[in-house]
């Protein structure tokens, strides 16, 4: 059977017609879905997407992206292939033979050479996800069935050209030797008896292959080819540190229990999902045995949503829900809050798919409509609205720590920096010691600051990941109000949680505070010569540095620290195996500080242990959280002649002793 | 069936310090939190509520700030919110206060439903006398349950309760009719916490306010003239001045061992 317009014609209308109401019937669903602005700032939208969708810089931080950025730019070639394939399957007269040679030869190559690159990486992936593959799930009929189907249309594009070869003679056969190298090689499998027949077949395997790749892919994850790209240029363009505000009047919905409650790009988002696992290979919660898998999520909100779409779009009830432990398309309750909002999902993500929020948005339904969350959060969220701290110690004991020093008020006359200890550094005994130093440091660097005292309120930083957004507000708009009230613009922080809230949260607020985080004052302190090191501190030993997820990866904060631990003991510390933007959490992130861990490992243990292989003799910090995980996970497994700091007690060794 | 809640209006008493000179508290700036074992009668009677669909009502006498606390319970979800507040209810002790709060309840049984049962917290950490709620039960010839921390069985048309009272190292199963008035402590419930719809609802609800236009009680029994208690003096008692022992940085265990003697002395553990 020769290619046969009367019968390729109608067979690709019918796919193209296939697939176009697959795509439609899925991608409109994102209809669905709320508004939110993303096409603000377009220049710097097509540069993230050029450089993350068709330069794969994401795909390419892990080895076997490499794989991929072949198979993906493969595809973009070869679709000048594909496209003349199927026009000329319908008007025999257009070719790519009709181009001139000095640039028909030169196509042929690329599209040979592409061709062959292409069908080595369909081998690897698929060697790959049978010996090793990226997660247990992975090794799906689905995977097989796609990278076959990529394999024969390879085979079968070598078997025309091979077929077309072995026809020539002379001086087309040298041309044809030399622009298509590869499919010379298949030309020399068969007699040229055989050439029609192996024509036929493999024109006829390309066909199938192509036209059911086009009628199965909108119904499968490769659907990301389509929607990979523009997610990128959706993306958001600053750090997804933050979740959006609510707006709080009788009538509203608060955060999602219905999926048509996400925004348009959280459901984009999950028909980008590739299911490629990198997300649950870095979340802390999914590697120490947590339900929560943050691919896993995605997954279950692009299912729920095309189970429940026609009742949506009828403005019914939807019949699965969202929340709930019904399987595949409902997150369970325990999976939400297991996230410790650290981010590591969202960075490794090769198509910005924003995890975390998503989660938050959950949390949120759970708690302001359903008032169901574990149990010991019910104190913290009483102690946080009574008395504006997580332990609901009265306010008035908020400057017991600075009672033995002389600190001063914040005056906005003669004040330049105010000094925002924080929950932790006013009422944590331990970490009252943090800010004992940084006090004394700002002091001998002769830094004008000043406290607020009694009146420093909590930033909310907990209530807010925790999806008490009710509280969060009120929270926010009293710390604005003081704020401006005492005209505080620069602010020094020792918590990258008040780091992050104050600097990034508060934003929505209308308030754009100049904040630091203590980190970076000590490190310019030291640079500008205002800190003077008396000496190296040397009895702290081998030194290793965890980073904090809210100042490292959702704030970029990873030098500073590091910078100020080089200056005072005059060697840089060891980094733990997972660092910087790869570090793991200590697992008090995102409210879980407060909660317990009842299943799986515990993250602040995985964590020691990992920072134990360096044999440090002292674990630095640069949060109170971690500093606290830390302590509590040496005690654990018995390291207790290991010792842990904070950034600015180093420091004050080699400042002030 | 009705159930009544009576919550109170306190300072969080864990910010509150005594004013050295005149021996009273000092209220200026002190928040104020609902009495916290109020929380755990209303928490009863909204479980009540969810078990048998009977209403609530939520009543408190106090300053007109006290309306606060009220619309703290209608974010929980009671059905009625009613602020006993006039001058002449002022400066009252625990025997005014619970011939106001009888009234109310009295005024409640006969506009709204019948009263099955009147739930307060065991005392309130302002007053601490722990009367208020024999002194309703009383005036309204109800059963008395105090410090309950488990209702047993309840049996509202049969007109039954049983209750677990929680005493000094046992527990007691009472069994009463009902109408009857219960105290409760901590270990009864959990309290729930207020979903942000019905807070939003209960910020634009009007609390409704009973004066003693309303109550028409004689102005002899309630408020300060009603009040036969006078307190002479509040004072913070001196505090033992503590001892350091050893030094536990250097010596832990050698000074974990001078406490245990210590407290051994003083027959203060347990063997």
């Amino acid at each position: 059977m020769t290619p046969n317009p009367t019968i390729f014609t109608p067979l690709l209308i019918a796919s193209l017609a296939v697939f176009a109401w697959g795509c439609w019937k899925r991608l409109s669903l994102i209809s669905l879905g709320k508004p939110e602005n993303r096409f603000d700032n377009i220049g710097a939208r097509v540069g993230e997407m050029l450089m993350y969708a068709f330069g794969q810089k994401r795909v390419l931080a892990k080895p076997f992206g490499i794989n991929h950025f072949i198979i993906f730019w493969s595809f973009i070639i070869l679709l000048v292939a594909n496209i003349e394939f199927m026009l000329h399957g319908v008007f025999p007269w257009i070719s790519l033979t009709k181009l001139p040679d000095g640039i028909l030869l030169p196509l042929l190559l690329l599209l040979d050479i592409a061709s062959l690159l292409a069908l080595a990486a369909v081998a690897v992936a698929a060697v790959r996800r049978l010996i090793s593959p990226p997660y247990p799930e992975a090794r799906t009929i689905e995977a097989f069935f796609i990278l076959s189907l990529i394999g024969i249309l390879m085979l079968a594009y070598f078997g025309i050209n091979a077929a077309k070869i072995s026809r020539m003679q002379d001086g087309a056969l040298v041309i044809a030797r030399t622009w298509m190298p590869v499919s010379s090689v298949f030309a020399g499998m068969f007699a040229p008896a055989a050439g029609a027949t192996v024509y036929s077949l493999s024109w006829w395997a390309h066909a199938f292959a192509l036209l059911a790749f086009m009628c199965y892919l909108p119904h499968s994850k490769h659907m990301h080819i389509l929607t990979a790209i523009p997610n990128c240029f959706f993306r958001r363009l600053e750090k997804p540190n933050t979740v959006p505000r609510e707006e709080f009047a009788v009538g509203n919905e608060f955060g999602v229990s219905r999926v048509d409650q996400y925004s348009w790009k959280d459901l984009l988002d999950s028909f980008s999902c590739t299911e490629c696992g990198r997300c649950q290979k870095v979340c802390p919660a999914s590697i120490t045995g947590k339900p929560l898998n943050p691919r896993a999520v995605v997954h279950d909100i692009k299912v729920n949503l095309l189970e429940n779409a026609s009742m949506l779009k009828k403005g019914e009830q939807p019949g699965i829900p969202l929340i709930g432990a019904q399987g595949e398309g409902s997150v369970s309750e325990e999976s939400i809050w297991g996230c410790t909002t650290c981010g590591a999902c969202m960075e490794a993500c090769p198509v910005f798919i924003e995890q975390m929020p998503k989660i938050i948005q959950l949390r949120r339904n759970l708690v302001e409509s359903e008032a169901s969350f574990p149990e010991e959060l019910l104190n913290l969220f009483e102690n946080m609205e009574g008395r504006s701290n997580p332990w609901g110690i009265a306010p008035s004991e908020r400057t017991k720590w600075c009672s033995q020093l002389d600190v001063k008020p914040f005056d906005k006359n003669t004040t330049e920096y105010l000094f925002y200890v924080g929950c932790a550094g006013s009422f944590d005994s331990r970490n009252k010691h943090v800010s004992v130093a940084m006090a004394q440091l700002l002091d001998r660097a002769g830094v004008s600051w000043g406290i607020l005292g009694k009146d420093e309120k909590c930033c909310g930083d907990s209530v807010r990941r925790l999806g008490n957004e009710y509280v969060f507000d009120k929270m926010a708009r009293e710390n604005v109000e003081i704020f401006r009230e005492r005209g505080v613009r620069k602010v020094i922080t020792q918590c990258p949680h008040c780091f992050s809230t104050l600097k990034n949260d508060y934003r929505q607020y209308g308030l754009e505070l100049e904040v630091i985080h203590h980190s970076e004052l000590l490190r310019n302190l030291v640079q500008d010569g205002y800190l003077k090191l008396n000496g190296i501190s040397g009895d702290l030993g081998a030194m290793v540095f965890h980073d904090s997820c809210y100042l490292g990866r959702h704030n970029d904060v990873y030098d500073a620290p590091r910078e100020v631990l080089q200056a005072a003991t005059g060697t840089a510390p060891k980094e733990i195996g997972r660092n910087r933007n790869n570090a793991f959490c200590c697992g008090a992130g995102g409210g879980r500080m407060w909660m317990e861990e009842h299943s799986g490992e515990r993250i602040n243990l995985t964590r020691v242990k990992e920072a134990l292989e360096e044999k440090p003799d002292t674990i630095c910090v640069a949060c109170p959280y971690c500093l606290t995980m830390f302590e509590d996970g040496l005690k654990d497994v018995n390291a207790d002649g290991v010792k842990v700091l904070d950034v600015a007690e180093v420091m004050a060794e080699a400042a002030l002793r | 069936m009705l159930i009544v809640a009576c919550i109170k209006q306190v300072p969080d008493t864990t910010q509150v310090q005594i004013d050295p000179v005149t021996n009273t508290l000092i209220r200026d700036g002190i928040p104020f939190i609902v009495n916290p074992y109020d929380t755990h009668a209303l928490e009863e009677a909204l479980r009540l509520k969810d078990r048998f669909g009977c209403r609530v009502a939520a009543i408190s006498m106090g300053p007109p700030n006290a309306e606060a606390t009220l619309k703290k319970a209608l974010a929980l979800g009671v059905d009625h919110a009613i602020l006993l507040s006039d001058r002449v209810f002022g400066g009252a002790d625990t025997l005014a206060t619970s011939n106001v709060l009888s009234a109310a309840i009295r005024k409640l049984h006969s506009d709204v439903d019948e009263v099955g049962l009147v739930l307060c917290g065991k005392q309130t950490i302002d007053g601490d006398t722990a009367q208020v709620g024999p002194g309703i039960a009383s005036r309204l010839g109800y059963q008395q349950l105090t410090l309950v921390d488990r209702i047993v069985d309840m049996n509202f048309s049969g007109k039954i309760i049983r209750v677990s009272r929680k005493l000094e190292g046992r527990h007691e199963i009472v069994e009463a009719p009902l109408p009857a008035m219960l105290t409760v402590v901590r270990e009864l419930n959990r309290p729930r916490y207020p979903k942000v719809p019905m807070r939003l609802a209960a910020a634009d609800a009007t609390v409704e306010v009973w004066n003693n236009q309303v109550l028409k009680l004689d102005e002899q029994k309630i408020g300060l003239k009603g009040s036969p208690t006078w307190v002479s003096k509040i004072f913070s008692p001196d505090r033992a001045v503590g001892e350091i022992l050893g030094d536990g940085n250097s010596d832990p265990e050698g000074t974990a061992e001078m406490l245990i003697e210590k407290l051994l002395a003083k027959d203060m553990l347990p063997i």
